[in-house]
């Protein structure tokens, strides 16, 4: 075998991991373009502060992507993790310059109202205490709700999909009581419980458990007769069919009414949390409204996003785990 | 009281007598009632293989519904070894048309469901690595229905029936939707699972030829009402052959009688 031979050989048997990431090293670029705008480019109306912490920030992303750029010619998954995001991490700066020229470079939006995204970065390292306390508040109250909600929605809907008797109890509080907005029922509940707190978890675990009934409701009803029949013939008795049947066969609609119910009680919650109760996102948001702190708010909304976007994507993650069974689910 | 016969018996799954007098049955409908079975007597011998033919939506299946317990009968009786039928026994189980396997639950386990409904499981789990051997799907046994073809999928259905060692396998219609192929490779298998296991089998089909492969005794019904219009007794070693000119000519009685005899 002569050498050129060899070196044919080697350039085939290249691994497909070694490929130049072309988008990686553009994002790299853009994201470099952007500190040095936000560094060298003077603001227009005020000096603000942690300007050069944004972008440090910058700089690192593109220390990060450059990493993954190098790291990607050696290792599959790096690849498998980062080139999806290519277009995203492009962009990123891009919308990111976009807001740093409109605010504090040319301060083209009125300036309270519109904070840069240096504000925003100012107010978690400043009031982070705060906004982690409000967090886990909002948290603890959410939690404590939900859980409520989802349980009782879940043995509610099971009873009524299987029980005629219960079900003719609880229908019409079903029909009537679920579709009012449970905020509507907020100034009622803050008198008639003895806590703003416990009336808030009251009215978050109404949000979840409306649709978390109806759909394990329909779910248990909607479960094919056949299966029932199939078991019966093999000895199977009521407690069997409920939990090894019913439930199984009605699990991808609860999960469904999960996730609405899920939806209802973030805005149950941001409600409650303004109008009553003095703790979470939801107070925070208004506290620094009327301070005219927009910063503040800004930062807090970009949490809340967050966390609520995680809490919908963990609920996913369950589902998938717990309905592997199932052919072409939606992805979250 | 039919498991206390059977934990008697020497013979763990010898099959069941079935006996049905003077069954009638009816459906609501709107108000009126339909009837579907109309004064149907017939004795089924332990270990007998019984077809039941008809026309299309004559009864038959009710027939079976009414045998498996999933129904109560508007008038008759029904006796499983001379104890009345009252409801579901793990004795009495049924292969129906469509595998009904539960989609959320892998092959092993579909197959686990009548042990695990009757919390026998835990000594049992033997029986389910044998019964899937038995139909040819040990390496399935971790595969979900989903992943299955509609013969393995019945395949699946028929061991799940099996472990249970049914004294009375009751078969509506299990290969109606198979294709050609995988029919007559599971009418074999069929027989040979009823010569092993010594089971009562009955089996209600359209195919007039699946009857005559496998039954020990053909009974014909009527349209709806259904009545029994004729009952044929099929002296034939098995294996049996389809173009045996014993049964080509009991074919052509049959279709006679369900009066399609012009179209043979």
């Amino acid at each position: 075998m002569s050498s050129v031979d060899l070196v044919v050989e080697l350039e085939r048997s290249k691994p497909s991991a070694r490929i130049f990431w072309l988008q990686g090293v553009v994002a790299a670029v853009v994201w470099f373009v952007a500190a040095l705008l936000i560094v060298y480019l003077p603001n227009a109306t005020r000096l603000w502060p942690m300007t050069q912490g944004l972008a440090n920030l910058c700089l690192i992303m593109t220390g990060l992507i450059l990493l993954a750029v190098v790291a990607g010619r050696w290792s599959q998954r790096v690849v498998a993790h980062t080139h999806t995001l290519g277009p995203w991490l492009i962009a990123l700066p891009i919308l990111l310059t976009i807001w740093e020229l409109l605010t504090a470079k040319f301060g083209v939006l009125p300036v309270p109202f519109f904070a840069p995204p240096q504000a925003l970065l100012d107010v978690y390292v400043e009031d982070w205490p705060r906004l982690a306390d409000s967090l886990f508040h909002s948290a603890i109250l959410l939690g404590s709700g939900v859980a409520v909600g989802a349980l009782t929605g879940f043995i509610a809907g099971v009873a009524i999909g299987w029980s005629r008797s219960i079900g003719y109890w609880l229908h019409p509080v079903l029909r009537i009581l679920g579709p009012v907005p449970s905020t509507a029922l907020l100034p009622l509940c803050f008198f008639l419980f003895p806590s703003s707190w416990s009336a808030s978890v009251f009215l978050i675990a109404l949000a979840t458990w409306f649709p978390v009934t109806v759909l394990t409701w329909s779910g248990v009803s909607s479960v094919d007769k056949a299966y029932y029949d199939v078991a019966r013939t093999l000895g199977a008795k009521q407690g069997f069919l409920i939990f090894k049947v019913a439930i199984p066969a009605a699990l991808p609609h609860v999960f469904v009414g999960l996730f609405m119910g899920l939806g209802a009680s973030f805005s149950t919650l941001v409600v409650a949390e303004m109008m009553g109760v003095k703790s979470g996102i939801g107070w925070y948001l208004q506290w620094a409204q009327g301070w005219a702190a927009y910063a503040n708010m800004y930062a807090a909304l970009l949490i809340m996003a967050l966390a609520c976007s995680g809490l919908i994507s963990a609920l996913f993650l369950i589902r998938d785990r717990l309905l592997a069974w199932q052919e072409g689910a939606m992805k979250w | 009281m039919v498991n206390a016969a059977r934990a008697a018996s020497a013979e763990p799954s010898r099959g069941l007598a079935l006996r049905i007098d003077n069954l009638s049955h009816g459906f609501s409908l709107e108000g009126h009632k339909l009837p579907v079975l109309e004064r149907v007597s017939l004795e089924i011998e332990p270990g007998e293989f019984v077809a039941l033919l008809g026309p299309s939506g004559c009864g038959k299946s009710t027939l079976l519904r009414l045998v498996a317990g999933l129904e109560g009968a508007d008038s008759g009786s029904l006796t499983a070894d001379g104890a009345a039928i009252t409801g579901p026994d793990p004795t009495r189980v049924v292969v129906f048309q469509d595998p009904t396997l539960y989609p959320w639950r892998p092959v092993w386990d579909n197959v686990a469901l009548g042990l695990e409904a009757r919390r026998l499981l835990k000594t049992t789990k033997g029986k389910v690595d044998e019964a899937l051997a038995k139909v040819g799907l040990s390496q399935f046994a971790r595969a979900y229905p989903r992943q299955l073809s509609g013969g393995m999928a019945q395949r699946v259905a028929l061991a799940r029936a099996l472990v249970n060692e049914p004294r009375l396998l009751i078969l509506d219609e299990p290969l109606g939707k198979l294709d050609s192929l995988t029919r007559i490779a599971m009418q074999q298998e069929l027989i040979d699972l009823w010569q092993r296991q010594g089971y009562t089998a009955l089996l209600v089909t359209h195919d007039v030829e699946e009857a005559l492969l496998l039954a020990n005794r053909v009974i014909v019904f009527s349209d709806r009402p259904a009545q029994i219009k004729a009952e044929l007794t099929i002296n034939r070693p098995y294996p049996r052959h389809r173009d045996d000119p014993y049964l080509v000519d009991l074919r052509k009685q049959i279709l006679g009688l369900l009066g399609l005899g012009q179209s043979w």
